[in-house]
C-alpha cells in the first residue's frame, strides 16, 4: 500500500466520532467572523454597525489577490465591527452579528439535490470559487482560488483530493466522504476542468475503509478519478507527504510548490465546498467540525455556521467534561491550545479536541539522551534535536543551512521523544525567527534590482 | 470552570515511551545472558553484576547530588544499564574492590564528567572495562576453567585467546558450545543464543533498529571470510567456520548489539550508523587478527565512538525533495 | 648509549625542523593588524556582551580604529569614561550619552494580574509570546518565564518568584541592551540613570482600552490622564491608551505618582510626596446615575471620584474611606470591588457598575 517515503509516526488514532452522522447545530444567536480567517491579508470589511445582513451576503471583501472573501453565516443586524478576542486570547478584528431570523440571498441554492453538469470555462469556475470565499479547509486556509491560479510557464498534471484525514481524533472530512460523496466527486470534475488535467487522485487513509469503499463505487461514474488506499501513517495529510505517497515525486524545498512537480491539492471538505460555489452560488458559511475527546460524553461531528462561538459546540457534545485540561482546535497533532473559549469556528476549524486529566499535561522533559528518534520520525528528513538545540543557541543562520524552512510543524519529532523534550516548541520559534530574517533579506534586495 | 485550562504549543501527543521504559527494556533484554552466565560460572556471576550495577547507581546518585547538584538521575535506569553492562565485560572471578575501581571510572569519569545521560561521548561501560584491562591486566584476563576438551589446552583461555595463540583451530570448538556458551570468557560474553534473544527482544520493543548490530556482524564476517579465503591452504569449511567463529567468539554480540548500539555514543542517521559499524567491525577484526590483544570489540567501539561527532556533522539525513 | 645519542639527536632534529616549518608558516600567513586595535581593546570593558551593535570587544575596537567619525559608535558598559579615554587615545572624539538603566515597565504581579490558564510549553518568553496571549488576560505584560535573565552576562537581572516578575539590579546594569532585544513584548527599556538609582515611570505598556486593561490587570495603566495633567513640565503623554513618561523631561517631581488610582506609576529610590487632603468632589450626577444599584445610599455623593464610562460595564473610582462607612453598604460594593487600593493616605477603590443606561 502507497505512503510517503521518510519518516512518520503513527499515534493512536481515537475517532471516536467516526461513526457519527453529521448532524446541524442550531443557529447561535450572534456570531463573530474575524476578517484574518486564511493565509494572507485580511479581508476588509464592507459592513458597519447596524447594517442588515443576510445569510450568505458578503460582508468583508478580500484585500488583494492574496485574500478571501467573507459572507456573513446569519441574517441579522452588525453589532460591532471591532477588536475581539480569538481563541488565543488576543484581540484581532471581527464582525459581530445578532442573528435575526434566517433568511437567506436569494441567489443562492439550497436544495439538496445534486447538480451535475457544469458548464462554466475555467475562468469562470475560479471566479466562482474566489466570489464564495473559499479556502483550504484541513486547517491551512490558503486561498483555493490562488491554488488554482496556475503561474505562467508551470503545468498541472494531476489534481489530488486530500482525505487522508491522519490527525488523531478528527473525522470530520471522513463523514464529507461518507455522506456527501457524490457531491464532492462532482467538486473533483469541476476543479478538474479548473486547472485542465484529466486525472485526479483522492487520497485516503486505509482507517476508513467505508469511505474508500463508497467512493470507489461512487467513482465508477466518474471520468478519470481514482481512489487511493493509503497505509495510515502520521503526516500524511500534509500536502508534501500526501504528493509524494501517490505520485512519487517529491516537493524541492521551499520556495518550490507542489506545482513544480505538477500537482494541485485540494482537501475534502474544501472539494465540496466547491461543488456548492460553483452548482449552488453557497459561499463558505458553514462547515462540518468534528467535537471530540476521549472524556467528551457525545462526541459528534457538527455542521455549523461560521462564527458559531466554539462554547456553543462543547454544550452541544455534553458540556465541557470534569476534567478537561486542554481544549485544542484542531487536531492533537498540529492544533491550537485555546484559551477563550467563547472565540468563533472559523474557515479552517476542522475539528475541537478537548484533552482530559493527565493527557492534557505534558510530561516532565527530561535530558536528550540522542536516541536519534525524532530523526527517524522527521517526514521531512530533518534533525530536530540539532535544530531545536541551535534555536536555543540563537545560531539562526546555522538553521538555515540544516534546512528549518522544510519544516512543516507537524510534530512528529516531539511525539516520538522518549524525553519529552519540547523541541517543535524550539524549531518552530527558529523557523519562525529564520523565516523572519530571509524575508529582511529579500526585502533589502529588492530595491537595488 | 474549577480548573485554568493548559495551552502548549503542539503537538498534544506525547510518546508511550520514556528514557526509563527504555532502560528499563535493555536490563531485561540482558537477563537471558545473565542467567546462562550464572549457569556456567556459578553463583559469583550474580555477586558480580550486583555489586557493579550498586556502585553504578550510587556513584551516579552521590556525583549528581553533591557535585552536579541537580535533581536525581537515577530514576532513568541508566546506571543500572551501566551497571549491567560493564559486569557483563568482567570475568566472574574478579575481586569487588576493582569492580568497584570500574564503576567510579564508567559513571565518574566517563559519564558524569561530561554532564550525565547524553552527553558522554564514548560508552561508559567500555570506559570502565577498558581502564580495568589496562590497570589490572592479570585480574581481567583470569577466567575460570570451564570443562571443555577442546580448550584443555589452556585452561582458562578465551577461545578467541586459545586461537590467537594457535593452541586450538578455530574450528575446533563445537558450534553448540559457542552458542550456549559452554566456554570461559567474560560473564556477558558467553551465549550466543542468550543475546541473540535480548536483541530480538530491543526490536521488538522498537528501543533499538537492526541497523548497527547487524552491519558490525555483517562486516566482521565478511573480513574474516576475505581473510579466510586467502590465506594458505584454506578449504571450504574453513572458508565458513572461521567468520562464523568471529562472529559468535568473545565480545562480538554483546558489544554489537548492547554496546554499539548506545545511544549517546552512536551517530544520530542510518547513514551514519552504517560507516560506524563498518568501523567497528573492520577494526575489531584488525585487533583480533593482527594485534596485541585476542579480542578488539571494547577497542574498536571507543574508537568509533570518537569518530562520531564527525559522522554527525557531516553525514545528513536524506532531506526530502533533496536529489 | 649510541641508542640514546640517536634518539636524542633525531628529537633536536625534529625539533629543529618543526620550528623552522612553523615560522615560515608564521610568516606567509601573517596578518597585518593596525596595533591600535589591541590597545583600545585592552581599554574596553572585555564583557563581550553585544551591546555596542559588534559581536564583541574587539569589533567594536576595530570600528573605533578604522572609522574616522566614532560618534555613532559608543560601548554602554564602559559608559562616557571609557568612550572619552578611548577617544584621547585615538585623536577623535567620541560620542556623549548619558548614563542607562533597563526599567521593566510592568506591575503585573501575581497578585495584582491573576493567572487565567497554565503554560506548558518550553519556558521560554520567546514561544509562549509567538503562541498566545500568556499565563494572564494581559497581551502586553511581562510573561515572566525570563529570557532577559538568560541573556543579561552581568547578573544583573533576576526574577523575583513573589511576584513573578524580573527585577534589575541597577548596580550592576551595564544598559547594554540585551534584555531589551531578548523581550517579545518590549516591556523593558532603557532609561536615564539618575544618582542612587532613582527613578518615575510607567509599570505598564499596554495598548488597551483602560475597561480591558482593569479587567487583566489591576496595576495596569488605564489612561485615565491625570497624570499628564498634572505633570508641570509636560514630560507625560498619552498615546494609544497608554501614558508614558518622556525621562528627558521628567524632573522627578513625584506629582504623578500620587494622582494614579491604579498605582501604574512606579517610584524607585524616593519617598513619595506627602499627600494633599484633597477636598473630597461634589457628588458627580453622571456617576450617581450610572451605579445607582452597586452604590448604594452611602456610597453616592463625594465618594465617587471619577468614572470610567466605556461600553457595558462601567468602571467606577470610588474612595472607600467614604464609601465604606456602613457595613451595609460595603457587603453591597464588595461583590463588585474591582480593586481595593489600601497603601497610602487616600485609598481608592474601583468598582464595577451596572450598565450605564
Amino acid at each position: 500500500m502507497k505512503t510517503f517515503p521518510i519518516g512518520g509516526v503513527h499515534p493512536s488514532e481515537n475517532k471516536l466520532s467516526r461513526a457519527k452522522a453529521i448532524e446541524v447545530l442550531p443557529l447561535p444567536e450572534v456570531v463573530q467572523i474575524p476578517l484574518g480567517q486564511h493565509i494572507g491579508a485580511p479581508a476588509t470589511a464592507i459592513v458597519a454597525k447596524g447594517d442588515k445582513v443576510l445569510t450568505g451576503q458578503k460582508i468583508a471583501e478580500a484585500t488583494g489577490f492574496m485574500s478571501a472573501n467573507i459572507h456573513s453565516p446569519i441574517s441579522g443586524t452588525v453589532q460591532a465591527v471591532d477588536m475581539q478576542l480569538n481563541g488565543q486570547g488576543l484581540r484581532q478584528m471581527m464582525i459581530t452579528i445578532k442573528r435575526e431570523g434566517d433568511e437567506w440571498v436569494e441567489t443562492i441554492d439550497r436544495s439538496t439535490e445534486i447538480k451535475r453538469d457544469c458548464n462554466l470555462e475555467p475562468a469562470a469556475i475560479i471566479a466562482a470559487i474566489k466570489e464564495a470565499g473559499i479556502v483550504g479547509m484541513g486547517g491551512a486556509t490558503f486561498p483555493t482560488h490562488v491554488k488554482l491560479s496556475i503561474p505562467p510557464g508551470k503545468k498541472a498534471e494531476c489534481l489530488i483530493i486530500n482525505g487522508v484525514e491522519c490527525e488523531p481524533y478528527l473525522t470530520s472530512d471522513h463523514r464529507t466522504m461518507l455522506e456527501l460523496g457524490e457531491e464532492m466527486l462532482v467538486g473533483v470534475e469541476i476543479l478538474m476542468k479548473a486547472i485542465g488535467v484529466e486525472k485526479a487522485y483522492v487520497g485516503i487513509e486505509n482507517n476508513k475503509p467505508d469511505a474508500i469503499a463508497h467512493l470507489a463505487q461512487l467513482a465508477t461514474k466518474f471520468k478519470g478519478i481514482e481512489i487511493v488506499p493509503l497505509k495510515v501513517r502520521y503526516p500524511q495529510g500534509g500536502e508534501k507527504q500526501l504528493i509524494a505517497a501517490i505520485t512519487g515525486r517529491q516537493v524541492p524545498p521551499p520556495p518550490a510548490l507542489p506545482i513544480d512537480v505538477g500537482a494541485v491539492v485540494c482537501n475534502a471538505s474544501t472539494t465540496y465546498a466547491v461543488y456548492r460555489a460553483v452548482q449552488k452560488q453557497m459561499p463558505l458559511i458553514e462547515r462540518v467540525v468534528t467535537l471530540t475527546g476521549k472524556e467528551v460524553k457525545n462526541p459528534k461531528n457538527l455542521l455549523t455556521r461560521m462564527g458559531t462561538p466554539i462554547s456553543a459546540l462543547i454544550e452541544a457534545a455534553g458540556g465541557l467534561p470534569e476534567h478537561a485540561g486542554k481544549v485544542i482546535n484542531g487536531g492533537p497533532m498540529m492544533g491550537r491550545a485555546m484559551v477563550n473559549l467563547d472565540s468563533p469556528v472559523t474557515k479552517g476549524c476542522s475539528g475541537i479536541t478537548i484533552m482530559s486529566g493527565k493527557d492534557a499535561e505534558r510530561k516532565t522533559p527530561g535530558q536528550c539522551m540522542k536516541c536519534a528518534k525524532c530523526v527517524s520520525a522527521c517526514p521531512m528528513g530533518l534533525e530536530p534535536y540539532l535544530l531545536a538545540k541551535l534555536a536555543q543557541k540563537k545560531q539562526w543562520d546555522e538553521m538555515e543551512a540544516q534546512m528549518i524552512t522544510s519544516c512543516i510543524e507537524c510534530g512528529c519529532c516531539q511525539s516520538t521523544c522518549p524525553s519529552y523534550l519540547p523541541l517543535l516548541d524550539w524549531v518552530r520559534l527558529g523557523k519562525q525567527t529564520v523565516m523572519g530574517l530571509i524575508r529582511a533579506r529579500m526585502a533589502a534586495q529588492a530595491p537595488k534590482k | 470552570m474549577a480548573n485554568k485550562l493548559i495551552v502548549s504549543p503542539s503537538p498534544h501527543v506525547q510518546s508511550a515511551q520514556s528514557t526509563a521504559s527504555i532502560m528499563r527494556d535493555v536490563v531485561i533484554a540482558l537477563i537471558p545472558a545473565l542467567i546462562v552466565s550464572t549457569i556456567v560460572f556459578g553463583v559469583n556471576v550474580l555477586m558480580v553484576t550486583a555489586i557493579s550495577v550498586a556502585s553504578c547507581v550510587l556513584f551516579e546518585y552521590l556525583i549528581q547530588k553533591l557535585m552536579v547538584k541537580g535533581p536525581s538521575t537515577i530514576g532513568n535506569w541508566s546506571a543500572v544499564v551501566t551497571g549491567v553492562l560493564l559486569a557483563f565485560n568482567l570475568p566472574s572471578t574478579i575481586p569487588w574492590w576493582i569492580i568497584v575501581i570500574g564503576a567510579f571510572v564508567a559513571i565518574g569519569v566517563a559519564k558524569m564528567t561530561f554532564g550525565g545521560l547524553g552527553k558522554n561521548p564514548f560508552n561508559p561501560a567500555l570506559v570502565g572495562r577498558v581502564f580495568l584491562l589496562i590497570a589490572y591486566p592479570v585480574q581481567m584476563t583470569k577466567f575460570p576453567a570451564v570443562e571443555n576438551p577442546a580448550l584443555d589446552a589452556l585452561s582458562g583461555a578465551t577461545p578467541l585467546a586459545a586461537v590467537k595463540a594457535s593452541t586450538v583451530g578455530a574450528g575446533a570448538l563445537p558450534m553448540q558450545d559457542l552458542l550456549l556458551g559452554n566456554m570461559p570468557g567474560s560473564l556477558g560474553e558467553v551465549a550466543a543464543v542468550a543475546l541473540l534473544i535480548g536483541f530480538v527482544y530491543l526490536l521488538v520493543r522498537k528501543v533499538i533498529t537492526w541497523h548497527i548490530p547487524v552491519t558490525v556482524l555483517g562486516t566482521m564476517a565478511l573480513f574474516a571470510f576475505v581473510v579466510a579465503a586467502t590465506s594458505e591452504g584454506a578449504d571450504v569449511t574453513y572458508m565458513w567456520q572461521f567468520p562464523l567463529f568471529h562472529v559468535l567468539a568473545g565480545g562480538a554480540l554483546l558489544g554489537s548489539i548492547f554496546m554499539a548500539t548506545d545511544y549517546a555514543t552512536s551517530p544520530m542517521t542510518v547513514k551514519g550508523q552504517v560507516i560506524f559499524a563498518v568501523g567497528i567491525g573492520a577494526i575489531t577484526m584488525c585487533i583480533r587478527l593482527w594485534g596485541a590483544y585476542p579480542e578488539g570489540m571494547s577497542f574498536a567501539i571507543l574508537i568509533m565512538n570518537a569518530v562520531v561527532p564527525l559522522i554527525n556533522k557531516y553525514i545528513k539525513p536524506k532531506r526530502f525533495g533533496v536529489k | 648509549m649510541e641508542v640514546l645519542l640517536y634518539t636524542i639527536l633525531t628529537l633536536c632534529a625534529l625539533g629543529v625542523l618543526a620550528a623552522v616549518i612553523l615560522y615560515f608558516v608564521a610568516q606567509t600567513f601573517k596578518v597585518e593588524e593596525d596595533p591600535r586595535i589591541d590597545d583600545v581593546e585592552k581599554m574596553l570593558p572585555g564583557a563581550n556582551c553585544g551591546g555596542c551593535g559588534f559581536a564583541g570587544c574587539r569589533g567594536l575596537a576595530d570600528a573605533l580604529v578604522k572609522n574616522d567619525d566614532i560618534s555613532s559608535l559608543f560601548c554602554p558598559v564602559g559608559g562616557g569614561e571609557t568612550m572619552k579615554a578611548v577617544a584621547t587615545y585615538l585623536g577623535k572624539t567620541a560620542a556623549e550619552k548619558e548614563p542607562q538603566t533597563a526599567t521593566v515597565r510592568c506591575g503585573g504581579t501575581c497578585e495584582k494580574r491573576p493567572r487565567t490558564n497554565q503554560f506548558d510549553g518550553a519556558k521560554s518568553c520567546a514561544v509562549a509570546a509567538s503562541l498566545y496571549v500568556g499565563e494572564t488576560g494581559c497581551a502586553f505584560g511581562c510573561l515572566g518565564y525570563g529570557d532577559c535573565v538568560k541573556v543579561c552576562n552581568f547578573d544583573a537581572i533576576k526574577i523575583n518568584p513573589k511576584t513573578g516578575l524580573p527585577e534589575i539590579d541597577a548596580d550592576k546594569c551595564t544598559a547594554c541592551g540585551a534584555c531589551v532585544k531578548a523581550c517579545p513584548k518590549l516591556v523593558i527599556e532603557l532609561r536615564k540613570k539618575w544618582p542612587k538609582n532613582r527613578a518615575v515611570y510607567v509599570s505598564c505598556v499596554s495598548k488597551e482600552k483602560g475597561a480591558h486593561v482593569i479587567r487583566a490587570c489591576k496595576a495596569g495603566c488605564v489612561a485615565c490622564g491625570k497624570c499628564e495633567k498634572v505633570c508641570p513640565f509636560g514630560a507625560i503623554t498619552i498615546e494609544n491608551h497608554l501614558a508614558y513618561i518622556d525621562p528627558q523631561k521628567c524632573k522627578l517631581c513625584r506629582k504623578c505618582v500620587n494622582e494614579c488610582p491604579t498605582g501604574a506609576i512606579t517610584l524607585v529610590g524616593m519617598d513619595p510626596l506627602p499627600k494633599a487632603p484633597k477636598p473630597a468632589p461634589k457628588a458627580a450626577p453622571a456617576a450617581a446615575a450610572a451605579a445607582p444599584a452597586a452604590a448604594p445610599k452611602s456610597v453616592e455623593g463625594p465618594a465617587t471620584i471619577a468614572l470610567k464610562a466605556s461600553g457595558t460595564n462601567p468602571l467606577i473610582l470610588l474612595n472607600p474611606k467614604k464609601a465604606v462607612m456602613d457595613s451595609a453598604a460595603a457587603t453591597s460594593v464588595a461583590g463588585n470591588v474591582v480593586e481595593l487600593k489600601e497603601s497610602g493616605k487616600n485609598p481608592l477603590c474601583l468598582v464595577r457598575g451596572k450598565k450605564a443606561e
